[in-house]
Parts: C-alpha cells; structure tokens; sequence
C-alpha cells in the first residue's frame, strides 16, 4: 500500500528568467546604462525606428543595440551602418529574447567594448505581441510599438504587451489618411488598461513625433544615468 | 511556442526539488496556479508537459492546472471588477483603467502530489 503526499512549493514558472534579468539589470546599473526593450508584432517598425534613433542619438549619447532575430543578421546589418556596436542574437525557433540569451549577448560586447563607456542599450526584441511581454530580460523600460495598419483592436487582444509598455508608440502615422482607422480609439483602448504609459504617434518616414520619441529617450537616459545629469546642469 | 521554455523550466524546478528529498517518490501530479492573464496558454503547456516528462522521473505525472480569473480592484469604486478579456479591461462603472490587477498574473508551481511508496523496483525495461 502507499500513501499520497503533498509538497507545498508555490515557486514561480519564470523564476529563473527573473533572476537572469535581474543579473543584467544590476550589470547595466553598475556600467551607468540604460536598457530599453523594444517589442512589436512583426513589421511594426522596430528596425526603422531604431535607425531613425542611431541617426538622430549616436553622437549624443553611446549606444549599443542588442538585436534578437529568429535566423538572419539582416536588420543588425542594417543598424551597424549607423556606427554603433550591434550585438546579433539568433533567438533560433525561440519566438522572444529571454534573460539569458541577452546576457550572452552582453558578454561579447563586454569582449569587444568598454562597457562604462555606454549610456544605452537599445535591446530589439523578436517581432510577436505575445511572449516577449511576458520574459523580462533585464531592461528599465519596455517600449511597444503599434503600427496603423495593425488596427484599434491589437490592445484588447493583446492586453499583456500595452498593459506592461512604459512608452507606446504608434507608428506609420503617414499610412493613417488611407485607412479607416480612429487614432483617438487606439489611443481609448491602450488607456484601458494602461493609465500611465507614454504614448506617442509618430512616422519614421516624416518624421512626425520622432523628436517628441527622441526626447524621451534622452529624458529616461539622463534620468537614469548620473554622469549625464552632471553634464546637462553645467 | 514559449510553453515549450516554460516546461523546460517546470521540468528543472521540480527536479531540484525532486533531487533534494531523501528519497526518490513518485511524483503523481504537479499542480500550477495559471492565471488567465498571462501569455500561456494551458492546453499547450498539458502538451509540451507531455511529451518532455516522458523517459524522465517524471514520466506518467499528471500536470493539473488551475486557472485563475482576472479580477483587477477599482480604486475610484472602490470595489473589485472581472475584466473581459479581449473586450473590456476598464471599470464596467466608471471607465476608470484597469490599474490594479488583483488575480490573473499567477504563474507558480503551487504543488506537488507524490507516493511515499518509492520507485526501488525497475518500472520501465532497461535501455539497453
């Protein structure tokens, strides 16, 4: 005869992927960088926006971007034009970054660089509304992007990712006037369940709302980053 | 298909528990707390479960999931709310945001059912 037991253990699922973004967090803090994960459904615009970023940034402040691809290099190709640092991580069939590739990710750039040199790590995340939201990688700030064309009803059918995002942009804004779209809707339903995110419209291929995007950049970097709050109050 | 990484790390939290107890037990069933506002997915979780737990110790457990609601807490009503997911998250009331989420997050291995009777005995024919 035997007797059932019962063990208590009430462990989270996703404990050991907390405890590796909590590592590359606390390496990002003793380096003085920021780290922004930027997640979107596929063709949103991640790699448009962060060219448009490196442009704009890569003399103001030191950048390094971490870019998460299923099989190709082909949208880290793109961002090294831009002279920064591009870390490639082939995520393989994995459909978002999770702490512990990024952390492999930061060991080759503290091969190559002088990681006190940075200010901000742009990580890109694999394009997919779901999972990414739900694996934390170390970052200080998510960054979500939705694009027009994606429709008003992404956030409620996606809830997870805008609830989580700390700036929402919406992208594409030049695609707006042909399509039958309410901003102010997207806008209602991001507010549902969001009551505190940034959000922002913006076009990579205007230009329109970049410079605000831009700013808060700049704002949570010197926020975060001491040497940088020194140099803006001289 | 992230239920698979999930598993995986299932799989390694009940092990190490498994490796720490004096005896090696039978684990009967694995009990997790998902809630439904998380991005998993239970049938795809029962699956992978499945089809990585066999040949291994825990070959033949049972993974017994119970899903938690959505309920969020309307500080301007001052009361809790269930959200439908996919359609509505705001205060059906006031239309204040959903800001406060109270159950739904839930993701933990809650519990683990085992038979103090231990495998000494070979169960399986050996792979030869």
């Amino acid at each position: 005869m035997h007797q059932t037991f019962d063990a208590a253990l009430g462990i989270n699922l996703l404990h050991a992927n907390q405890q590796g973004a909590e590592h590359n967090r606390a390496h990002f803090d003793r380096w003085g960088i920021i780290c922004l994960n930027i997640m979107s459904s596929p063709g949103a615009g991640k790699t448009v926006l962060l060219e448009r970023t490196l442009a704009a940034l890569s003399e103001e402040l030191k950048i390094v971007v971490i870019e998460g691809d299923m099989t190709t290099e082909l949208d880290a190709d793109r961002l090294r034009q831009y002279g920064v640092p591009v870390i490639a991580i082939n995520t393989g069939r994995s459909c978002h970054l999770d702490s512990k590739m990024v952390a492999g990710g930061i060991h080759q750039f503290e091969h190559l660089h002088n990681p006190s040199d940075f200010n901000l790590v742009l990580v890109e995340n694999v394009g997919n509304l779901v999972c990414p939201a739900e694996f934390e990688v170390g970052e200080h700030y998510k960054v979500a992007l939705l694009s027009v064309t994606e429709g008003e009803d992404k956030p409620l059918k996606y809830p997870l990712m805008f609830q989580e995002a700390d700036c929402l942009l919406i992208t594409k804004m030049d695609l707006a006037p042909y399509l039958e779209i309410d901003i102010s809707r997207i806008e209602a339903n991001i507010r549902q369940m969001n009551p505190h995110a940034t959000i922002i419209s913006v076009s990579a291929k205007t230009g329109e709302g970049l410079e605000i995007w831009l700013n808060w950049v700049r704002s949570v970097t010197r926020e975060h980053v001491p040497e940088l709050q020194a140099a803006t109050s001289d | 298909m992230h239920e698979t990484d999930m598993t995986k790390a299932l799989i390694v939290t009940v092990k190490d528990w498994w490796e720490s107890q004096p005896e090696r037990f039978k684990i009967s069933s694995v009990h997790l707390i998902v809630g439904k506002f998380t991005c998993v997915e239970p049938v795809s979780l029962q699956f992978t479960f499945e089809v990585q737990t066999r040949n291994t110790f825990l070959d033949g457990a049972k993974l017994i999931i119970q899903e938690t609601p959505l309920i969020a807490f309307c500080h301007r009503c001052q009361q809790e709310y269930q959200p439908e997911i996919g359609i509505q998250y705001a205060c059906p009331e006031c239309k204040s945001p959903m800001d406060d989420i109270r159950s739904g997050r839930e993701l933990k291995i809650d519990r683990i059912e085992y038979c103090a009777e231990t495998t000494t005995t070979q169960t399986y024919a050996p792979n030869i």
